[in-house]
């Protein structure tokens, strides 16, 4: 029968049963295919977890891209009146006044980017502790199984690296599309005037965060319920 | 002894596996007993203990004790227990809710570390193992059943049962021919690709059972396995895990407030209050020669 044959094969290369050997360290690919059928498979909790990324980051980004194209506006605007005047630009009337409200507006600015970073902060810390701990139980089923310290945490390494970085891409491109889009509106030539260079790295800035944010988050508590004696991570409640 | 059901009349007969006919409706039942016989040979495969060194007390503890620290207050849960556990055996662990059944269970399975006191599985004392040698006793000599069934939503039945195959190292291929094959062995054949969500408590409990075999364990640990199941599936569970223990000699030792489970225990231990109160043996009960440390 089949299962006789299974059997052999099983013991096949435990040659002494009796001693008490080290658990194998399985690798990154392993840890890999589990990590991507977990996320595969809960998807709905991921894409409520990846929401958060993406809104934080979609907000990170759309404040970002409003600076840029207003920089872009007022640079083309503050040419073309050098060029009406073709004086210097501080000699023309008003522009005490103007330089004010750069500056206001500029103040204005820092204070969305700090509140957005904030917002994105607690928005993907929040999600990704609470993916984490929801699942305190299966890491501790998980080390009753035989899973080593080690394994748990790749695996939500990985898993928070992936939902931190698509999440973040996600997020990153709805809320630049979104408030281009505002500024095509009331402005057409809006793209041609804006510095794409500082744009890109912007968006590449707010990847970072959003990857980093959520490996910060997601690994102190991984690797403190890897680390719990399993009954401890089996008997906690969420 | 096993319980077979006549595909004709549908009378159920205790029999060792000697019935041809049918003792009701006189149909052949030679289909039915050769199917018995594969089911045996397979119990007898999925746990054997291969253990090289065959010391007669597969577990023993020596005045463990547990303490929980919860803030200013010291809840001592287990005060010096002292049991050895046979080779073989199917030990049933009784006592009230709250008595440290759980507590001891974890201490037995390597889950959790005593206060003060030894565990030695196969005299090997846990308190010396690092944890790569922890997590190898987890996954190859112990399976374990919780009374919750702790399957990983996610994965299905499948998925559930080779995941310690998994950390054992098993290849794939491997992997899904004996999870289908455990799967099976406990009625779920059909039911391989189910996610827990779609199987009911005592088809989730078996998942859990056959996960509990993936590594071929020399012991079964549960704890309450019926406790979250009805009278007929809780008892289901119970002679599955008769059936496995007198077939392949697994040792089980299940922490319950089940008396079904009596009937099946060798022996059975009462707790109180963290310690052992009497210990009674199947041979006392029923005077059933040779059946006490069966093996
Ligand atoms: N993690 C824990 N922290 C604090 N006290 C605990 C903990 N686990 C169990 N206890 C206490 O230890 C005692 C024994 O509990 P337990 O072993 O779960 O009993 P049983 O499984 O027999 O119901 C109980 O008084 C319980 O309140
Ligand atoms: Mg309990």
């Amino acid at each position: 029968m089949i299962k006789s044959e299974l059997a052999k094969t099983i013991y096949k290369s435990e040659t002494d049963w009796g001693q008490v050997q080290k658990q194998i360290t399985l690798s990154w690919a392993d840890a890999a295919r589990i990590s991507y059928r977990n996320v595969i498979m809960r998807l709905g909790r991921a894409l409520i977890t990846g929401a958060g990324i993406v809104l934080g980051i979609a907000f990170l980004v759309s404040v970002w891209t409003a600076k840029v194209a207003q920089e872009g506006i007022q640079a083309y605007e503050a040419q073309s009146a050098t060029a009406v005047t073709g004086e210097a630009a501080e000699l023309a009337p008003g522009a005490e006044e103007a330089e004010l409200e750069r500056r206001a507006q500029e103040a204005r600015q820092t204070w969305l980017v700090v509140m957005s970073l904030l917002v994105s902060a607690v928005g993907i810390t929040n999600s990704m502790l609470m993916s984490v701990t929801e699942r305190f139980r299966e890491i501790g089923t998980m080390k009753c199984l035989g899973a080593l310290d080690n394994f748990i945490v790749k695996m939500f390494l990985i898993e928070s690296a992936v939902l931190g970085m698509l999440g973040s891409l996600i997020g990153a491109l709805l809320g630049h599309g979104v408030m281009l889009l505002v500024f095509v509106v009331k402005n057409s030539s809006v793209v041609a005037l804006m510095d794409w260079g500082q744009m890109l790295s912007y968006i590449g800035f707010a990847l970072i965060i959003g990857t980093v944010l959520s490996l910060m988050a997601a690994i102190p508590p991984a690797m403190r319920a890897a680390r719990m004696p399993p009954a401890a991570a089996l008997a906690t409640e969420v | 002894m096993a319980k077979i059901r006549c595909p004709e009349c549908g009378h159920v007969e205790e029999t060792t596996g000697l019935l041809t006919v049918c003792p009701n409706c006189k149909a052949d039942l030679r289909g039915v007993m050769e199917e018995l016989g594969h089911r045996r040979e397979r119990l007898r495969e999925v746990a054997r203990d291969d253990s090289v060194t065959t010391h007669e007390f597969i577990v023993r503890t020596k005045d463990l004790h547990k303490v929980y620290q919860m803030g200013e207050v010291e809840v001592p849960a287990l005060k010096g227990v002292d049991l050895n556990i046979r080779r073989g055996e199917y030990l049933s662990i009784m006592g009230p809710s709250g008595s440290g059944k759980s507590t001891l269970f974890n201490m037995v399975g390597g889950l959790d570390k005593p206060t003060k006191g030894t565990c030695f599985i196969e005299e090997v004392d846990m308190a010396q193992l690092d944890a790569f040698e922890l997590a190898w006793l987890r996954c190859r000599k112990i399976g374990y059943i919780f009374q919750t069934f702790n399957l990983i939503p996610v994965m299905t039945a499948i998925e559930n049962v080779t995941l310690p195959m998994i950390f054992a190292g098993m290849s794939s291929d491997e992997m899904m021919e004996r999870g289908a094959m455990l799967l099976d062995l406990v009625g779920l054949g059909d039911r391989l690709h189910h996610k827990p969500y779609e199987l009911s408590g005592g088809q989730q409990q078996r998942v859990a059972v056959a996960r509990s075999l993936a590594n071929n364990p020399a012991i079964i640990l549960a704890d309450e396995p019926t406790g979250n199941l009805d009278l007929q599936t809780g008892k289901e569970i119970i002679d599955l895990l008769k059936e496995l223990n007198e077939e392949s000699g697994v040792t089980i030792i299940s922490a319950t407030h089940d008396l079904k489970m009596i009937d099946v225990s060798d022996r059975v231990v009462h707790i109180r209050d963290g310690q052992v109160e009497r210990i009674e043996n199947r041979a006392d009960l029923d005077l059933e020669v040779g059946s006490m440390g069966a093996e």
